[in-house]
């Protein structure tokens, strides 16, 4: 599927960074950007119905995949050494799962590292094809999530660009300048989940109205839907029912 | 519709050589006097129009600002668009959407994966296959399972998509040719649409909304007669589908009302991420079906479509082009289908594919027999039922994107598993969600009727748009 990127003469490298460096920039790295949650029994946690299971006791801990090490495979390598070799430590953590390839980096690190993506021959990400959010609750200092999806057309290749900025001061410097695409995405993002992004040129609401209070992509943004009554018994409504797991 | 007539120069006063309020209905001074502004809101309902005509010549500077929507017949569904006009030409378009926004993304979690398919399929609704589809393959790959999918199941699912992108073109050609008032275009689309939605219905149970596509595989096989009614869909779309190039190509009317019109090039494009016919239409061969294959497209024969024009014209040659390579995918559907007879349409799996083999009774209602043995045969067999049913599968933690070549562009899913049962966020990237980004570069500068084939050449649904 991928094609090799049309070499100027550059010597293919492997990524320079070695485990024992990544070990200690993971010892020093207070975030837990894969932490989701814990459970507690069968239904998720704080449920509050009767779990007869007997399986009550049982804790969990719900997390994502844990980041990768090199070599990551595929031309992952390569790539990662060329925005090493260029931006530093922008790139703070790298996950390699299901073959697809996610960056994680920081607010501070973001924009440069996009116009690299963008502009580096042997990167070329010409297309940010999408920005989303997640919200992790339980993640705390780094509650809400970025996502960026991003295409290269040249190399046909995709690869995922990760932030993640705390609830309490959502902010994050808008890619707009480097994708222009990027404009409605970010306004979703700012309307579904309150993410403030720097620099947008008119970052207002876009699918819900201007006048909404709350972002309903939140986690404890609830469905508010109402009780379903039996004779006898009564169904909570679907935000509040008990679920498996998260 | 409503015209704002801003006065360009302060001392003009516009009821004072206008006088609009004769024919408003709405006196809307108030309102405008505590917005501090110093225009006037006038409200034309048809058949008024000499008046506005006569008064903009009395003002010829004044600048008209039109509200374009959200109910305009033009504006395929509920968009809509601010307009500030000079005379017929466009000086600024602002597109405003959200007025059919459903929390698509919200209801995903809170419900189970198996039901994610039942709620994706309501976004794009006229193209919904492949909103299920797109869902369905991002489940399969957290899964890890998506090369374990059955032949059957992919050619089954390959034939729905490309039935969906007939359907869904043909929609798009007929409304675009309704809108600049070539109805029998319209009448011929609309007749084939129905045969294509009448096999859909023949194999889903459902003209839309089908929920067919499932992840694991299709939800159900082909009926006994499907290859048939397969057969004489191809038949009748090869000898039908040619009318709508004689009624256009040529027609003198239609290429002035589309060559040169509603004009991207391909560094526009790029810089507004456009995928789908609008790139295509600047002669760039992207399809995702040959790019980065799914589903096996990668064993179908067929041409990506583009043409070189980059206006309008060049994406409705496109769009007749890539109706006519579907049904060469759909001829090559019959033979592979015929092939794999009595394979199976989803897994085998225990859990994922649990309710693959669901079938009617004999007498065209409720559960076959057999299901309805094996669910009372032992307490343990009904207990599954029910855990599987209420409960459904889990998806193991993490994340996933997944790209598929609708008929707009490219539509993507971002999947989030934390391990449950039910997803922890899904994001839908629509193709007309990122396109009407593109609208105000296609159109300023231009004429106000070729706002509507702007529209109707980048295809938006707003059901997708808004989500």
């Amino acid at each position: 599927m991928s094609t090799e990127p049309q070499s100027d003469a550059k010597p293919a490298r492997r990524s320079g960074v070695s485990a024992a460096a990544i070990a200690a920039a993971e010892a020093a790295d207070t975030l837990r950007v894969t932490y989701i949650g814990e459970t507690s029994g069968v239904w998720g946690p704080g449920s509050g119905s009767g779990d007869v299971s007997g399986f009550d006791g049982l804790k969990g801990v719900v997390e994502l995949p844990p980041q990768s090490r090199p070599p990551y495979g595929s031309w992952f390598d390569e790539a990662i050494a060329e925005i090493n070799s260029e931006v530093g430590a922008a790139v703070s953590r790298v996950f390699v799962h299901r073959g697809e390839l996610t960056l994680f980096t920081s607010t501070t690190r973001l924009s440069e590292l996009m116009r690299l993506l963008r502009d580096d021959a042997h990167l070329r990400f010409e297309v940010c094809v999408s920005v989303s959010g997640v919200h992790y609750p339980e993640q705390s200092g780094s509650e809400l999530h970025v996502i960026y999806e991003l295409l290269s057309i040249t190399h046909n290749r995709r690869l995922r660009v990760e932030v993640a900025v705390p609830e309490r001061d959502p902010q994050v410097p808008s890619v707009t300048a480097t994708y222009p695409m990027a404009n409605y995405h970010e306004r979703e993002t700012y309307d579904m989940f309150g993410i403030i992004f720097d620099g947008h040129p008119s970052l207002t609401r876009i699918l819900m109205p201007d006048d909404w209070i709350g972002h309903p992509l939140r986690k404890d943004y609830g469905l508010g839907g109402v009780p379903v009554r039996f004779d006898g018994a009564e169904v909570p409504p679907p935000d509040q029912r008990r679920s498996y797991l998260l | 519709m409503n015209a704002a007539l801003p006065p360009t120069d302060g001392d003009l006063n516009p009821s004072a050589d206008t006088n609009f309020d004769e024919f408003s209905e709405f006196d809307l001074s108030a309102i405008f006097d505590e917005l501090g502004l110093d225009a006037a809101q006038y409200l034309v309902e048809g058949g008024d129009w000499e008046q506005v005509v006569a008064a903009q010549q009395r003002n010829p500077d004044r600048v008209i600002v039109v509200n374009m929507g959200p109910t305009h017949p033009s504006t395929h569904g509920l968009l809509r668009l601010v307009l500030e006009l000079d005379g017929e030409t466009v000086l600024s378009l602002r597109p405003a959407i959200g007025y059919l926004h459903s929390g698509i993304e919200k209801t995903f979690e809170y419900r189970s994966w198996a039901q994610g398919p039942v709620v994706a399929t309501r976004a794009q609704y006229v193209a919904g296959i492949f909103n299920e589809a797109v869902y369905s393959l991002a489940v399969d790959k957290l899964l890890g399972i998506t090369d374990a999918i059955p032949e059957r199941a992919n050619v089954l699912r390959v034939l729905m998509m490309e039935v969906n992108r007939i359907a869904s073109h043909l929609l798009a050609v007929g409304s675009g040719g309704m809108e600049i008032g070539a109805t029998s275009v319209m009448e011929v689309c609309l007749r084939e649409r129905e045969r294509c939605l009448e096999f859909m219905e023949a194999l889903s149970g459902l003209r839309m909304n089908n929920a067919y596509i499932r992840p694991g595989g299709v939800a159900i096989d082909l009926p006994a007669d499907g290859l048939d009614r397969l057969r004489e869909l191809t038949k009748q779309l090869r000898r039908n589908l040619p009318e709508l190039a004689g009624f256009t190509l040529d027609n003198p009317i239609f290429k002035r009302r589309t060559q040169g019109v509603a004009y991207l090039d391909l560094t526009s494009c790029m810089a507004l991420g456009v995928s789908g016919p609008t790139l295509r239409a600047t002669g760039y061969p992207w399809d995702l079906r040959k790019t980065q294959p799914y589903c096996g497209y990668q064993d179908f024969e067929f041409n990506v479509c583009t043409a070189d024009s980059a206006d309008a014209y060049g994406r409705w040659v496109i769009r007749l082009g890539e109706m006519d390579e579907s049904v060469r995918i759909l001829e090559q559907c019959i033979t592979r289908l015929e092939v794999t007879t009595g394979e199976r349409h989803s897994i085998d799996h225990a859990e994922v594919g649990a309710f693959a083999d669901l079938a009617v009774g004999a007498d065209g209602q409720g559960q076959s027999f057999d299901q309805v043995r094996e669910l009372w045969s032992s307490m343990e067999s009904l207990i599954h039922h029910f855990k599987k049913a209420s409960q459904g599968f889990k998806v193991p933690a993490g994340q996933v994107y997944q790209a598929i070549e609708a008929p707009g562009g490219e539509l993507g899913c971002h999947m989030v598993s934390a391990g449950g049962t039910r997803p922890y966020r899904v994001h839908l990237r629509d193709p007309g969600f990122n396109h009407i980004q593109a609208l105000p570069m296609m159109t300023e500068g231009g004429m106000l009727s070729d706002i509507v084939m702007a529209i109707s050449s980048l295809d938006p649904v707003v059901g997708g748009v808004d989500r």
